[in-house]
């Protein structure tokens, strides 16, 4: 009988990418009769691995069991640590607090989102771009509506990303049936185009040789190379998505992040409602990741090929899908946005900001190429000639730190490591040590230098 | 007119049950989208822009499997009737006994834990992040132990959710668009949408109310609200609520002993939704595990929506046995795990410290008695039913109450009670074919508002 672990992925021996952990375990049918007659869905048959984030943490585990007293410092999983300000979480707690009384009690919210907190996201991010109210549909995370928007689109269209990306957007886009098979070779599936970013194009893919697919996911300030698209390569990116009719799904989940005068919105650039969607989330700005809140933007000007308003059908799947966020995380969300919510969370986001400092100077002194950390809370190192999965397992064995393996991110990523800067102070200035005494004076094989 | 009205005040047609998909849209964006008036209480304004300006366009084509929806959610559309009717009275005293939402404050003790969990989140020691998307273990724990103590469904079984409609849609996700399924007739309208949008169904058929592909189990006064297994056709899904939304007709241990026969005979997967279980006052299963051999055949959805009022607050849960396998031979729970890691992120932490309350011996006693609140209104909705001479199912053993009002259209009936008593309800119709000739009146409501609704029923039918 096939069992599963208590964390629910597959046990493995450690040195063996996800690939082939997979694979050896493959379940052998029983031909007991035990079991149905329904065909696996062949979109998931056709995922390489685990999704990347539960990969991280197995490996965590692993390690932490074959090492109980290290004192392992996480800077893997890009999940935030710093509590939420006080006046937020009091919101939240008021607010099921009042679910008990007569007059407080609320049941089922409109699935597009608490009226006045779509009224807040709408002032507080879209002020000048005219983004209305109506447009912003609140969600239970940025991960779940990508999901979502995959629904709205079906199998039928194409899609490129930027390689480097956020793993969702490849790995729903999988499992909807868009993709194709994966080639082994390359390391992409077949349907997806893959935008490639890198430094020696200054992260923003080179649209003249990019073909036209009909979907374009662009995440900005990126996750994992942390670069912030700017004006003008945002305005490209526009004029690109007009010419070929393309619909982009931009990814604002950092933009608070942002230090210099990047765009925070896709929005900011004329043009944009036409052929936009913007999604966002509360998780790090407002250290939400567990509480479960974000939105969406669907502006009414977006238009099918027919003319028919891509807004009509994503509300429908929200309606249909979904039944709303947390009553509770909405409240909380409320807070986030009134000015000492938001006063207080940015001080949060600076805290973060200045460990992204930390790990970047770290990275800088050691002669590394180092990439990222100030417009995002991710850090982007090259270790030219590498293989991402062997830098990251020997910086687990040698410093006990957990980063990500670029190549978790797409084949762009094969030569890089996410380092990402959440983290208590303490603790990042304690990896930045370790990393240093490995890194420096040649002590790793992985510098070639 | 703002986009919120448009949507929840979209052309209606007032005499079929086959709405206008498409809303019409405010001409200072310039672009008018031309959708045919039909009779209406309400006058919308559509107004074509002076210069005709040609809106720009993607190259995106539509998902053809939306464009099967035949119109809203149901719902929704319930809502936007209810939201109609209260701008043509505007001192109406609306009694809503259509859309089941519940009424009832949640017990202390379960919003004491989540208001703790909250502030717990802005502590040192209390912060936390991402939970694992599975649920929390203390949670998971606490459903296995509760529900299924002893049928041998296990803590790593069960997959916390956002609701059983969430979970609904990921499982469709799981299945693709490669399987047929079945469903009773009437249901909950989540299980065909889901299908449609999915891929899994053709087009709809208007002759008769069916999507072609999908197999509709017909569920009535006749067969007891059990289909007729031997004249269904195998197909590789097969949705079952029970007890039942919206006849409110719980199956017996011998109906579902027969039903997991016939999902093993045809190698099926039954989703066995059971979100009303705590509702059953017979001594019915109230989950389909109860029945031996459901483990290899069968996913159990379920909510606290019902039980604790958490409509809003979100939480329910998902058991995917690691017996139940495809045809290959691949755990479908594997597969669920991998949607669940990827399309979803977890419920939210605050609302699952809210449902680990729910389970505590106080939590359960206290959801008892919301729950025996509620079914106290349907037995006073059920017994003036009955005074009224109507024919009346349900009520029994779920919070709804099935009234039939045979050869009426039913979306009518809804027009005529809410015009007349200015009480919502939900026109059968909504739930399938099955439907027709029915009302859904459900019990969630203050029990003044109950007893007021049954007062006017008894004026209007008398």
């Amino acid at each position: 009988m096939y069992k599963l672990s208590a964390c629910c992925s597959m046990s493995c021996g450690i040195s063996l990418p996800p690939k082939m952990i997979l694979a050896s375990l493959r379940v052998h049918k029983q031909g007991n009769g035990r079991c149905t007659n329904v065909p696996r869905n062949v979109n998931l048959e056709k995922l390489q691995n685990n999704y990347l984030f539960p990969e991280i943490s197995k490996r965590e585990l692993q390690h932490l069991e074959k090492y109980p007293n290290a004192k392992v410092i996480s800077l893997g999983i890009g999940d935030t640590t710093e509590p939420i300000p006080e006046q937020i979480s009091l919101s939240m707690a008021n607010y099921a607090h009042a679910l008990s009384t007569a007059e407080g009690y609320r049941g089922y919210g409109a699935e597009q989102g608490n009226q006045v907190l779509r009224k807040a996201i709408a002032e507080t991010f879209y002020k000048d771009v005219a983004i209305k109210d109506t447009e912003v549909f609140v969600s239970d995370g940025a991960q779940c509506d990508i999901s979502r928007l995959q629904l709205l689109l079906g199998s039928k269209v194409t899609i490129a990303v930027q390689d480097p990306s956020f793993p969702a957007y490849i790995d729903s886009s999988v499992i909807i049936g868009q993709a194709g098979d994966f080639q082994d070779k390359t390391g992409k599936y077949q349907n997806i185009e893959y935008m490639q970013l890198g430094p020696q194009n200054n992260f923003f893919p080179d649209l003249t040789i990019t073909p036209r697919t009909d979907i374009i996911f662009f995440c900005s300030p990126n996750n994992p190379t942390g670069h912030a698209a700017t004006r003008r390569q945002l305005q490209q990116l526009v004029e690109f998505a007009r010419d070929n009719g393309s619909i982009i799904i931009f990814d604002s989940a950092y933009a608070t992040y942002v230090s210099d005068d990047s765009p925070k919105s896709i929005f900011e650039i004329p043009g944009a409602k036409e052929v936009a969607i913007e999604i966002s989330s509360f998780s790090k700005f407002a250290g939400f990741t567990g509480v479960r809140l974000g939105w969406t933007v669907v502006p009414e000007e977006l238009l099918f090929s027919g003319g028919f308003p891509v807004i009509h059908d994503f509300n429908r799947i929200v309606c249909t899908c979904f039944n709303g966020a947390s009553n509770i995380a909405q409240a909380g969300g409320l807070a986030c946005l009134s000015p000492e919510g938001f006063q207080a969370i940015r001080a949060v986001i600076d805290y973060y900001k200045e460990n992204a400092r930390i790990l970047v100077d770290t990275f800088a002194s050691l002669g590394l190429e180092v990439y990222g950390g100030v417009n995002a809370p991710y850090v982007w190192v090259h270790f030219p000639g590498s293989k991402s999965w062997n830098v990251f397992a020997e910086i687990l064995e040698k410093t006990h730190i957990i980063t990500v393996p670029g190549s978790g991110f797409g084949p762009g990523g094969a030569e890089y490591i996410r380092i990402n800067a959440f983290g208590r102070r303490e603790r990042i200035i304690e990896a930045s040590w370790r990393l240093e005494k490995l890194f420096s004076m040649g002590k790793s094989p992985l510098l070639t230098v | 007119m703002s986009l919120a009205n448009n949507l929840s005040t979209s052309m209606i047609s007032s005499s079929s049950s086959a709405f206008l998909a498409p809303t019409s849209f405010n001409a200072s964006r310039t672009r008018s989208v031309s959708v045919p008036l039909k009779s209406l209480n309400i006058v919308k304004c559509v107004a074509t822009p002076q210069e005709q300006q040609i809106a720009y366009k993607t190259k995106v084509s539509r998902n053809a499997n939306i464009a099967k929806l035949q119109a809203g959610y149901l719902f929704p559309e319930v809502a936007r009737r209810r939201a109609a009717h209260l701008l043509k009275y505007p001192n109406a005293q609306v009694i809503s006994l259509g859309i089941g939402d519940t009424t009832e404050p949640i017990p202390d003790v379960i919003t004491s834990a989540m208001a703790k969990r909250s502030h717990a989140l802005s502590t040192l020691e209390g912060y936390s992040g991402y939970g694992a998307e599975q649920g929390e273990k203390a949670v998971r724990a606490a459903l296995a132990s509760t529900f299924y103590g002893n049928l041998g469904i296990e803590e790593e079984d069960i997959f916390v959710s956002d609701g059983a409609k969430c979970d609904i849609s990921r499982l469709q996700v799981v299945f693709g668009s490669n399987v047929t399924m079945a469903v009773q007739d009437p249901s909950y309208p989540a299980y065909v949408d889901s299908s449609v949008i999915m891929g899994q169904t053709g087009q709809f058929q208007k002759d008769v109310e069916k999507y072609a592909n999908i197999e509709y189990m017909r569920c009535t006064p006749e067969n007891g609200f059990f289909p007729d297994l031997s004249t269904v056709a195998r197909t590789d899904i097969i949705f079952f609520c029970s007890p039942n939304n919206p006849t409110g007709a719980a199956a017996t241990r011998e109906q579902l002993t027969r039903l997991v026969q016939f999902a093993k005979d045809n190698g099926s997967i039954i989703v066995y939704d059971s979100a009303y279980a705590l509702y059953m006052s017979d001594e019915n299963p109230r989950s389909i595990f109860e029945i031996p051999g459901a483990k290899e055949v069968a996913i159990e959805t379920a909510s606290f929506s019902k039980y604790a009022g958490f409509t809003g607050v979100r939480l329910g849960w998902t058991v995917v046995p690691k017996q139940l396998l495809f045809s290959d031979g691949f755990p479908v729970a594997k597969d669920f795990n991998r949607i669940v890691c990827t399309c979803f992120n977890g419920a939210s932490n605050i609302s699952q410290a809210g449902g680990l309350a729910c389970l505590s011996p106080e939590g359960l006693e206290a959801m008892q008695e919301v729950i025996g609140f509620y079914k106290e209104n349907t037995k006073i909705i059920v017994e003036t039913f009955n005074s009224l001479g109507f024919k009346v199912y349900g009520g029994q053993n779920a919070p709804y109450v099935w009234v039939h009002f045979p050869g009426r259209n039913s979306w009518d009936v809804f027009s005529e009670i809410l015009e007349k008593t200015h009480i919502v309800t939900t026109p059968g119709s909504g739930f399938g074919p099955g439907g027709e000739g029915f009302i859904r009146v459900s019990a969630f409501g203050h029990r003044e508002n109950v007893l007021e609704a049954c007062r006017r029923f008894k004026q209007l039918y008398n």
